[in-house]
């Protein structure tokens, strides 16, 4: 495959949480908002992407026996560091993905990417998968917190919007469910419902 | 279907004539499955299985749900009348309710009942309209039938709501019970979920202002804000009344009035129409004795401990107050998301009695469990029947390996 195809795949035919349904957890829990979601997603497709790489370049070194604990080894380093980048530049949203920072390093992707790809291929490919991967997350993180956000608070980036179109005072009102965790499954069930509903590829018989 | 020709109805001439236009090839045939939904709804179809198993019947699910709703509607009609006794009798004074009180008996009672209809209407109306658009175009869509089960959901999700609900999200709450609660799992039949408890439960935790508190119960003159106070039952008590000094009398409590969703607060017209349901064999009476049972015996249970007054109020209260009886006898029964080996709906009715009792003595957030404990229980639904399959598996085939012994030693 070709770098290019490499990235662009898990946008949408490939897409690491509508079709092969990974990170579910971060996606439920850091997209009621969506300034969270897009440092989450950020966060998220430079790990992937730096432990694509990290791995890559080591893999023929790596004891198969032991690849699961190098694996963690790297991508917690990587983690770490961006945990700290957060609290130096972003405090406000550090504080407000608590622990979910730390989470990363057990989010689904990034395993099943330095497992499935990174292992086997050489460090350009397998950089840009996890590129690709990272992207195709944060597509969906910032749908949903969009989603999340705006029906949900009526603000978007922290900016309440619904309130300069005066829909408050016809008699709308926020709905509290969209805050809610279950809420993102369902909306993320959305997501591939209408994605699967259009993609002919991804039916299942 | 008679084969006479000459003494058919108007009706069915009309339906007759005007088939061959939706049928394949003709002008409107990709509305063909509204055609012929409209036509089975007035005449029995003539269409019979040709294959596989089947049990002849003269009821279908277009007489069962029919029968349902003539079931909830002496509920729904003496909810109606609470919503204008409520009104009338609530703590406001205005011009119209003190000329109303000094009516006679009668003239008050349909009084009330008409203010009830007017305010139930709109209700009603905004649940069948969205309900069944959203029904008729993924059965066009999809090319299956139009299934008749939300004759009965349209009705049953005005008659849990509160009177104040507001139409535009009554209207959300019915699309999401219809497409998440039902069309995303493949139609009628096919849901884990009642579709209308769902839709109450959607409308609960997106807009909780209008589901609970204490402005929502009765119905004001005018549509809008301007909401009357009034604590339902359950709140009361949950805020420390004690029922032996209370202004509810059991009869009260029994006939329904009193503050409340719709058309819940009723148990004696519920009751009514319940004798319907398990006459006709339509809804399991396993079922309803069980969810009895389990609120009795975890209200007994709560008399034991009696920590504080809620605890000790005697158990039958539960029977009459918010929405149990209703949930026991139309929203525990549905034949789709109850259990539905026997032994499971005794399991299935027992839990979920005894759930809505301790989500309402024990749970700080919510007045009223039985919403939630149906639901919980509609999702363990599936597990209770597979675990009463297994046992029952288990259990002949140790009976057939006895035989088995006997016959080989004799």
């Amino acid at each position: 495959m070709k770098n290019r195809q490499l990235i662009v795949m898990p946008w949408r035919d490939n897409n690491p949480v509508t079709v092969q349904v990974l990170g579910i957890c971060s996606c439920l829990a850091v997209t009621a908002q969506l300034k969270p979601a897009v440092v989450m997603a950020a966060s998220v497709t430079v790990v992937t992407a730096l432990a694509n790489l990290i791995i890559s370049l080591m893999r023929n070194s790596i004891p198969p026996r032991i690849r699961i604990i190098v694996q963690l080894v790297v991508v917690s380093t990587l983690v770490v560091i961006v945990d700290q980048v957060l609290r130096a530049y972003f405090y406000d949203v550090s504080k407000q993905l608590s622990v979910f920072v730390g989470l990363i390093i057990t989010n689904c992707i990034v395993m099943g990417r330095l497992e499935a790809f990174a292992m086997h291929n050489p460090p350009v490919p397998a950089l840009c998968d996890g590129i690709g991967n990272g992207i195709g997350y944060s597509i969906v993180l910032v749908i949903v917190g969009t989603t999340r956000e705006l029906l949900g608070s009526g603000c978007l980036w922290g900016v309440p919007v619904v309130e300069h179109t005066g829909l408050y005072n016809i008699g709308y009102e926020d709905n509290g469910l969209m805050l809610m965790p279950p809420m993102a499954l369902i909306v993320v069930g959305l997501l591939i419902w209408a994605q699967r509903s259009k993609n002919k590829k991804l039916q299942e018989s | 279907m008679s084969p006479s020709t000459d003494k058919k109805p108007p009706l069915r001439r009309l339906i007759e004539s005007l088939k061959p236009h939706f049928s394949q090839g003709g002008r409107f045939a990709s509305l063909e499955r509204t055609f012929e939904a409209f036509e089975t709804f007035a005449y029995t179809p003539d269409t019979v299985t040709r294959k596989g198993s089947h049990i002849r019947d003269a009821v279908d699910m277009k007489r069962a749900m029919i029968i349902v709703v003539f079931a909830l509607l002496p509920a729904l009609l003496m909810g109606m009348w609470n919503i204008g006794y409520q009104h009338y009798t609530a703590d406001i004074d205005s011009l119209a309710q003190a000329s109303c009180l000094m009516l006679s008996g009668g003239a008050f009672v349909w009084h009330c009942f008409l203010f009830g209809l007017v305010r139930m209407l709109p209700l009603i109306a905004v649940s069948y309209i969205v309900g069944l658009v959203i029904e008729f175009t993924f059965a066009q869509l999809r090319g299956h039938e139009v299934n008749e089960g939300f004759l009965v959901t349209g009705l049953l999700i005005p008659m849990i709501v509160p009177v104040t609900t507001p139409l535009w999200q009554l209207a959300l709450a019915v699309a999401f019970a219809v497409i998440i609660g039902k069309e995303v799992f493949g139609g009628t039949g096919m849901n884990f979920m009642n579709p209308a408890l769902l839709a109450r439960a959607f409308l609960f935790f997106a807009y909780p202002k209008h589901m609970s508190g204490d402005e929502v119960w009765i119905a004001a003159k005018a549509w809008g804000n301007d909401a009357i106070t009034g604590a339902t039952p359950l709140a009361e008590l949950k805020a420390g009344a004690d029922v032996h000094s209370w202004s509810y009398s059991l009869s009260d409590l029994f006939l329904g009035a009193m503050p409340g969703s719709c058309c819940e607060t009723s148990t004696a017209t519920i009751l009514l129409g319940g004798l319907l349901l398990v006459v006709t064999g339509i809804a399991s009476w396993r079922i309803i004795v069980g969810v009895l049972a389990g609120g009795g015996l975890m209200g007994l249970l709560f008399n034991i401990i009696g920590a504080n007054s809620y605890m000790a109020m005697p158990f039958y209260y539960h029977y009459l107050l918010g929405g149990f009886m209703f949930g026991a006898i139309f929203m525990a029964t549905d034949p789709v998301t109850s259990a539905q080996t026997n032994p499971g709906r005794w399991i299935y009715g027992m839990m979920t009695g005894a759930f809505a009792v301790l989500l309402r003595v024990v749970n700080p957030a919510y007045p009223e469990g039985m919403m939630l404990s149906i639901l919980l229980m509609n999702c363990f639904a599936p597990l209770i029947d597979h675990c009463v399959v297994g046992v029952n598996i288990r259990k002949r085939q140790r009976r057939a390996l006895r035989v088995q012994q006997k016959e080989g030693k004799s």
